[in-house]
């Protein structure tokens, strides 16, 4: 059996950000969404996941509040605040700098 | 989000933390049960995915512990340090009653001197908009600030464009009409908008109306809330009555709330308006009141005094008789109010804040000991798998809690000393001092509390973690490895005890220096002799007296039947006491020296023939006054040497004549002596010149008087008054005290005794701290060393080295100590030079006695330690470990 890769570290809340910037969503959502849009290669552990949702909240980059899901159960719903958005950009910015070094690094190793 | 709304976001989560389990509870579980409904939608059993689903979410305890972290304060772990770290306490009380004794002293004592200086110079005057309202006077080359002469006033007033009101107020003093007989009353005379200005509105009836101040209105007056308390019984119905003062009648119109006091005028009982012009209010040269304005919006006080001096300088031009050389002083009320005990309340917040300083400093070395002896333990739970930030909280728990049982002692030890300092200001100055009801634990002393406790709080928590960040906890496995062990801590606790004796000089240094003032300000000379000698302040009804003829009779009288007391030796008369103040004060003129309208000021006292033999003061030439020296025979004139000095400079003023400036018929005398200077101002003003003149060619209803006696002179003051009653009923006898007690409760002794006390218990308590603490630290590392010194002695070394080795590096750092200490010492003495009489910041003698006393000591208590090293037995040493 192969295993799934991890996460790269610090992508998470990077990646939780992006997932809402869509629509609220719940936590299982959140989760669900990373991994179907990542064609199943990422899965979000549930136990980073909800750690990592407090510290957002902490931050105050997305808000919290309880809704009503279709099926009708009560469950948190995340929305992206302003500062989330802000905070996103940003890291989206760092992260593509940095793949792109890693890219340059791991093509020049080829040409060698 | 900042860091701050991030605290108490998660300190809001801490007080809801149910509500915060729970939700997350619901969370996760909705999350499981979402997940098992996917995997049966797969085509799972039920039973399979839920295997599946807690397989993935692995232990949810973990789980929620960590969401918990990352929104928790650490309050659980907190909690298990601070139930250690009582545990530890607990353990070794010594240690703790030590420290925490030793932090509340150091905190009570700041905190409740801070209690001072807030209620003095942080809480605004109990007036409206009181930071708008200055004292408006005049000033000359003699007086930095002069009082205002009626007319002047009246110009002023007129002319300026500053103040959006502008009052005077005047001491008075009237004979009360009582039941007892004739009681003399503290007042004060004010303009009509006085209280308006002030902003203090009466709690009962009226205060006074525009227009009611000017001579012919009605006598009208304002009680004091004390004397409708006292005189009048809380009646509501005073309002309307009528009350006999020096024989006027008097409507009260009003009474004064409670809170209101008048520091410049303390005992006021009752408060009259202006109303007639007295014998010196209608001269203008003559300068009798006080003012009191509120600046207009938008006016500097700089701006204000150049309006009034310019308005000054108009009228000397205009009056240059009167007037030359007067100038304007403009100074906010506070300056008045407080501006003479600042100095020594900064003083004192300075000597306590360094008190508070060596309390710290040794409790952090204690605490430092302790570090030190519980290495082994830090390093068993680093090697248990503690982090190093998870101990160093341990120690940072420990001090806090130090920190804050010791400023919660602190706060009751300072509520104690305030009342305590309080209740010791003797009863008749307090009304001078308005501050001393707000002496107490408020929000700002409260703040002041916690603030110092933090910063002890931080001293005391960084000092240990400091210490062990500095060394590999795995050395402190190993046991009995102890040759490097303390070095470090040998050198930063010892750095500490240089900083604690520095601070020990600094204060004794003060305290030596203000106990010195203090004696000399005492012993200074004041040209008589002071002991055994009763004084009385008489006020005799004007009714009564109403001619020289008839005070003449009552001044033989008072002194014939004063005579005849058993023990008596003398009795004198005279306008005012010495040792009071330079007021009461003449401009002179000698005859047929060039004079150009200048202000020679001079202290005015009439006195009787006697009142010089009374005092014991010494004729320098010519003679003093005799019986004969009356209305009828040419007026002549006593001078005190200062005043010859000044003006008859290798000359002999005997039979020389002075005058007043216009050398009015009237005011010429002869003058018949020289006496040597008698002290007429406070104990540290200087001698001014003084003139005497003949009380039996003048007169006055106002006097006092001065009783010789042979044995102790308070137990005769009951006889002295009841004598004088029974002279006349109606005369106003009050004040009676003896020159000892006047000097010794005058302002300057006072606040020179005061503050000897004050920084001469800081200072000892600062002086045994010091050696304790190098005692502590010299028999700590004499302890440490027990094995080295048992290899040396075992080695051949001779019980001589070993003393020569201990005493070595507590010479050393007593040394340093005493040499930074009195390069400090000179500086802050510098600083509060002004509360030094007589001896200068660097005094010789009392930094060489501090620096033996403190050597003195600080080698006894490193002698003992010493001799126990010196003493130690090299085998027992060696197997000691």
């Amino acid at each position: 059996m192969v295993k799934k890769p991890d996460l790269l570290p610090g992508t998470l809340d990077m990646l939780i950000l992006k997932t809402l910037t869509r629509a609220p969503l719940h936590g299982y959502g959140i989760a669900l969404s990373i991994k179907r849009l990542s064609d199943d290669v990422l899965t979000v552990e549930e136990g980073s996941l909800y750690p990592a949702l407090q510290r957002l909240l902490l931050q105050g980059w997305v808000k919290a509040e309880w809704k009503m899901t279709e099926t009708n159960r009560r469950a948190r719903f995340y929305t992206m605040t302003p500062a989330g958005r802000k905070q996103l950009g940003l890291e989206v910015s760092q992260f593509e700098l940095v793949i792109e070094a890693i890219g340059r690094i791991l093509s020049d190793a080829q040409e060698a | 989000m900042n860091p701050l709304s991030r605290f108490f976001r998660k300190l809001s989560i801490l007080f809801t933390r149910k509500r915060f389990h729970n939700e997350l509870d619901e969370e996760m579980a909705f999350h499981r049960a979402q997940a098992q409904k996917e995997l049966e939608a797969g085509g799972m059993t039920s039973d399979a995915a839920r295997f599946e689903v807690s397989k993935q979410f692995g232990n949810t305890t973990r789980l929620k512990e960590q969401s918990h972290e990352v929104v928790g304060l650490h309050m659980e772990t907190i909690l298990q340090d601070l139930r250690f770290a009582i545990r530890q306490l607990r353990k070794d009380p010594g240690f703790a009653l030590t420290s925490i004794l030793i932090l509340a002293l150091g905190m009570g004592v700041s905190v409740a001197i801070f209690g001072f200086v807030d209620a003095a110079l942080l809480e605004p005057l109990p007036y409206a908009n009181s930071s708008r309202l200055v004292s408006v006077d005049e000033n000359s080359a003699a007086f930095p600030r002069s009082n205002l002469s009626r007319a002047d006033y009246e110009d002023w007033k007129r002319q300026n464009h500053s103040f959006s009101a502008f009052d005077v107020y005047t001491g008075m003093g009237y004979l009360l009409r009582a039941a007892s007989g004739s009681e003399p009353v503290q007042a004060a005379r004010v303009s009509d908008g006085f209280f308006t200005t002030l902003g203090v509105k009466p709690m009962l009836g009226r205060g006074f109306l525009p227009g009611e101040d000017v001579p012919g209105k009605p006598k009208i007056v304002m009680l004091a809330y004390g004397t409708w308390l006292k005189r009048y019984g809380a009646r509501h119905d005073v309002v309307g009555q009528s009350v006999m003062l020096s024989g006027d009648a008097y409507t009260i119109v009003g009474v004064l709330p409670r809170e209101f006091t008048f520091a410049p005028r303390g005992g006021v009982e009752f408060w009259t308006p202006l109303l007639d012009k007295n014998g010196c209010e209608s001269r203008r040269s003559c300068h009798n009141l006080d003012g009191v304005a509120r600046l207009r919006d938008g006016v500097t006080l700089q701006a204000a005094l150049g309006d009034m001096q310019a308005i000054a300088a108009r009228l000397a031009q205009l009056y240059p008789g009167s007037n030359q050389g007067q100038g304007a002083s403009v100074l906010p009320l506070t300056e008045i109010i407080v501006g003479n005990v600042r100095p020594i309340l900064l003083t004192l917040l300075a000597g306590t804040g360094l008190l508070l300083m060596i309390a710290c400093v040794n409790v952090a070395s204690l605490l430092l000991v302790r570090s030190e002896s519980r290495r082994r333990e830090i390093a068993v739970r680093g090697a248990l798998g503690a982090t190093p930030v998870r101990l160093a909280r341990q120690f940072v728990t420990e001090g806090l809690l130090l920190a804050g049982v010791g400023c919660a002692m602190g706060l009751l030890v300072a509520a104690g000393l305030m009342s305590l300092l309080t209740s010791l200001v003797p009863k008749n100055l307090a009304g001078n001092v308005p501050f001393l009801d707000l002496v107490r634990l408020n929000s700002n002393t409260c703040w002041f509390a916690v603030a110092i406790a933090s910063l002890a709080a931080l001293l005391l928590a960084t000092t240990p973690v400091m210490r062990l960040s500095f060394q590999d906890i795995r050395d402190g496995l190993g046991d009995g490895d102890r040759a490097a062990a303390g070095r470090f801590w040998r050198r930063f606790g010892a750095n500490l005890v240089v900083v604690e004796l520095a601070i020990a000089v600094v204060l004794l240094v003060g305290a030596g220096l203000l106990g010195q003032s203090f004696y000399r300000l005492l012993h200074v000379d004041n040209g008589f002799d002071t002991t055994h000698l009763a004084t009385v302040q008489i006020m005799a009804p004007d009714s009564a007296y109403p001619n020289n003829a008839r005070t003449i009779v009552l001044y033989r009288e008072i002194q014939r039947r004063l005579l005849a007391l058993p023990g008596v030796q003398a009795v004198g008369i005279t306008s005012s006491l010495p040792v009071q103040c330079n007021c009461n004060t003449d401009w002179i003129r000698i005859v047929g020296k060039p004079f150009h309208g200048e202000h020679n000021e001079v202290n005015e006292r009439e006195i009787s023939p006697n009142f010089f033999g009374t005092l014991k003061a010494r004729l320098v030439r010519g003679r003093f006054f005799t019986d004969d020296d009356v209305a009828a025979k040419p007026q002549v004139v006593v001078i005190n040497e200062t005043l010859a000095k000044e003006y008859f400079p290798g000359q002999d003023p005997i039979g020389q004549k002075l005058g007043n400036g216009a050398l009015d018929a009237t005011s010429i005398r002869q003058i018949v002596g020289v006496v040597a200077d008698v002290r007429e101002g406070g104990l540290d003003n200087e001698v001014w010149p003084s003139e005497y003149e003949a009380l039996y060619q003048g007169s006055d209803t106002f006097f006092a008087v001065a009783i010789r006696t042979a044995q102790d002179e308070k137990a005769s003051l009951p006889s002295i008054v009841s004598t004088l009653h029974s002279i006349d009923p109606n005369l106003g006898v009050y004040g009676e005290i003896t020159m000892t007690d006047q000097i010794g409760s005058s302002q300057s002794a006072l606040i020179h005794r005061f503050s000897t006390w004050l920084v001469g218990g800081f200072a000892t308590i600062a002086f045994v701290l010091g050696v304790v603490g190098l005692y502590g630290i010299v028999a700590y590392s004499v302890s440490r060393r027990t094995r080295e010194i048992g290899v040396r002695m075992a080695l051949g070394a001779q019980r001589g080295t070993v003393y020569k080795m201990v005493m070595r590096q507590a010479g050393w750092l007593t040394t340093m100590g005493l040499g930074i200490g009195l390069v400090c010492a000179v500086g802050a003495s510098m600083l509060m030079r002004k509360l030094l009489f007589g001896v200068q910041a660097w005094d010789v003698p009392t930094l060489a006695g501090v620096a033996i006393l403190l050597g003195t000591a600080s080698l006894a208590a490193s002698f003992f330690p010493a001799r126990r090293a010196a003493s130690v037995s090299p085998t027992d040493a060696l197997r000691a470990e």
